[in-house]
């Protein structure tokens, strides 16, 4: 029987030259969920990304995409996925709504289906002043909102970001959370990266920390603070920052 | 391997992009083929006779045409889709669309014969007005230019798929297409040249491709153009199968 989970992976491996990147890694996402995948760089979180996405071909392990099987049917899952990559890819030929019919195209969406959704997408991205505008011209933090635009723009179930918001000022994040705060309230499941504590404690219901491959700790935010970094004796209460590094330790990674 | 509607998609990307540039950009792919075949057609021509019964300029302007198909779409399948894949990774932007990496590079390729198809067409009909192609059969070296230009860039592909940098095309140009262009009978008919440099020329995709683009435009049926076409028709399918697999092994690791 097909499973309701829109995400199933189960003791996923990938090598790489022999050298394991992800070493039996295992969650699932509920529908209506965000989660969070933490980890120091190196930690295998773009490469999970990559096989659940069918580009990344593991060497064991089961993954499930809205009860489609990856890597096998990953061409049909993509068609209900939405995804901001890690290094923007927009379309620098392209004026802003260019980007998106273009975009939407690749999902064998008409013209004039896309053409009806390009007001709201933008609006949703703030950009509705620069509709026509170049792409060269926008600011990182309107690059990423574009993004977050684009993959929206078949109407997605699920949504892989991976770290949607580094590089981009306090400002622009926060409007990011509160796109995706709006998106899980419509009912989207978010699987996003980060390296964003607050950002993680903020947006996700639950979350995953890996290193070398490895789930290290899970749970929802409150939980893990509880169990990983307790309130101090003053009263002050922990952080996810405090878990992170009590778990994966304070040396550089990569 | 799977192929779907997904590559007309990237084509259609392509052609989105051109269409703002077109003019500038056919201009900028027509200029050196057409100064190359002036000043050799004309200069040259004029201290040489008569080719196979065509005079120089014309023997020039239909070797001109396959030459500049084939350039047209390796710069295409080089240049142009090294940034796609590269630089703007916008590869991998398709790529998180239900379109596989098959469409992509079968776009590509279907683009790039489509770009060179622009060009060559344009200098074909240049040779239309000097009044050297007569024949209304010579429409037929229409399609023939469009096959030289996938199997161009499905060749063109696979040194895209493995080039580290920009600079790994000078070898492609140096190496490959201008000894190529020397050889294959554009500017003076391949039989001239020594026995053991003919029989590889006989074996470069070029020489067919002028075999059968050159008589087509004067409105004779190429000899042997079924073996000719079925050449252009293997290298274009080899070539698209070596580049997609290298393509999957940079890309889908
Ligand atoms: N194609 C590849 N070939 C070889 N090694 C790879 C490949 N892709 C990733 N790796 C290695 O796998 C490990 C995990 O990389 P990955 O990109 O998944 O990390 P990440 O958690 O996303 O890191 P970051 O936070 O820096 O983005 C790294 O050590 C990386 O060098
Ligand atoms: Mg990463």
């Amino acid at each position: 029987m097909v499973s309701t989970l829109p995400l199933i992976v189960e003791r996923l491996v990938k090598r790489y030259d022999g050298r394991p990147v992800l070493d039996g890694l295992s969650f699932v996402i509920h529908r209506g969920e965000c989660f969070g995948l933490l980890g120091p760089n190196g930690a295998g979180k773009t490469t999970t990304l990559r096989c659940l996405l069918g580009h990344a071909v593991p060497d064991a392990g089961r993954i499930e995409v809205l009860g489609l099987c990856v890597p096998d049917e990953a061409r049909k899952a993509r068609a209900r996925i939405g995804v901001v990559p890690q290094f923007d890819n927009l379309d620098p030929d392209f004026t802003v709504a260019e980007n998106l019919l273009v975009y939407g195209r690749y999902f064998g969406l008409s013209d004039a289906e896309i053409s009806r959704r390009i007001p709201a997408l933008l609006e949703f991205a703030g950009l509705s002043a620069r509709a026509h505008a170049s792409t060269r011209t926008l600011s990182g933090g309107m690059k990423r909102r574009l993004t977050l635009a684009r993959a929206l723009v078949n109407d997605p179930e699920l949504l892989i970001l991976d770290e949607p918001t580094t590089g981009l000022d306090p400002q622009a994040r926060r409007l990011i959370w509160d796109n995706l705060a709006r998106l899980t309230r419509e009912g989207k499941t978010i699987l996003l990266t980060t390296h964003f504590m607050d950002e993680a404690e903020r947006l996700c219901q639950r979350l995953a920390i890996i290193d070398a491959g490895r789930i290290i700790a899970e749970g929802a935010p409150a939980e893990l603070i509880e169990r990983h970094a307790p309130r101090r004796e003053n009263g002050c209460p922990g952080n996810l920052e405090e878990v992170f590094l009590a778990l994966t330790g304070h040396a550089l990674r990569d | 391997m799977e192929l779907t509607w997904g590559m007309l998609a990237v084509w259609r990307r392509n052609c989105f992009v051109w269409r703002k540039l077109a003019l500038p950009s056919l201009l900028g792919n027509l200029a050196d083929p057409l100064i190359y075949l002036f000043g050799l057609g004309y200069g040259l021509g004029a201290y040489l006779p008569p080719i196979a019964g065509v005079p120089y300029f014309a023997f020039l302007a239909t070797g001109t045409v396959a030459a500049a198909t084939m350039n047209a779409a390796s710069f295409e399948a080089l240049y142009s889709a090294f940034a796609r894949m590269q630089v703007q990774r916008t590869w991998e932007g398709i790529l998180n669309a239900p379109v596989s990496l098959a469409d992509i590079v079968a776009g590509e390729c279907l683009w790039a014969a489509t770009k060179a198809s622009i060009s060559g067409v344009a200098i074909l009909i240049v040779i239309a007005l000097l009044g050297y192609a007569q024949s209304p059969w010579a429409v037929l070296a229409v399609p023939a230019i469009f096959l030289v230009g996938l199997a161009f860039g499905a060749l063109g592909l696979i040194a895209t798929a493995r080039a580290p940098s920009y600079d790994f095309f000078m070898y492609y140009f140096t190496l490959f297409i201008t000894p190529m262009t020397l050889v294959c009978g554009v500017f003076f008919p391949a039989e001239r040249l020594p026995a053991a440099v003919q029989a590889v020329a006989a074996w470069l995709p070029l020489y067919h491709a002028v075999a059968l683009v050159r008589p087509l435009i004067f409105g004779q049926w190429p000899a042997e153009a079924v073996w000719h076409v079925i050449y252009l028709v293997a290298v274009t399918v080899a070539a698209f199968a070596v580049a997609y697999r290298l393509a999957r092994r940079r890309l889908l690791g």
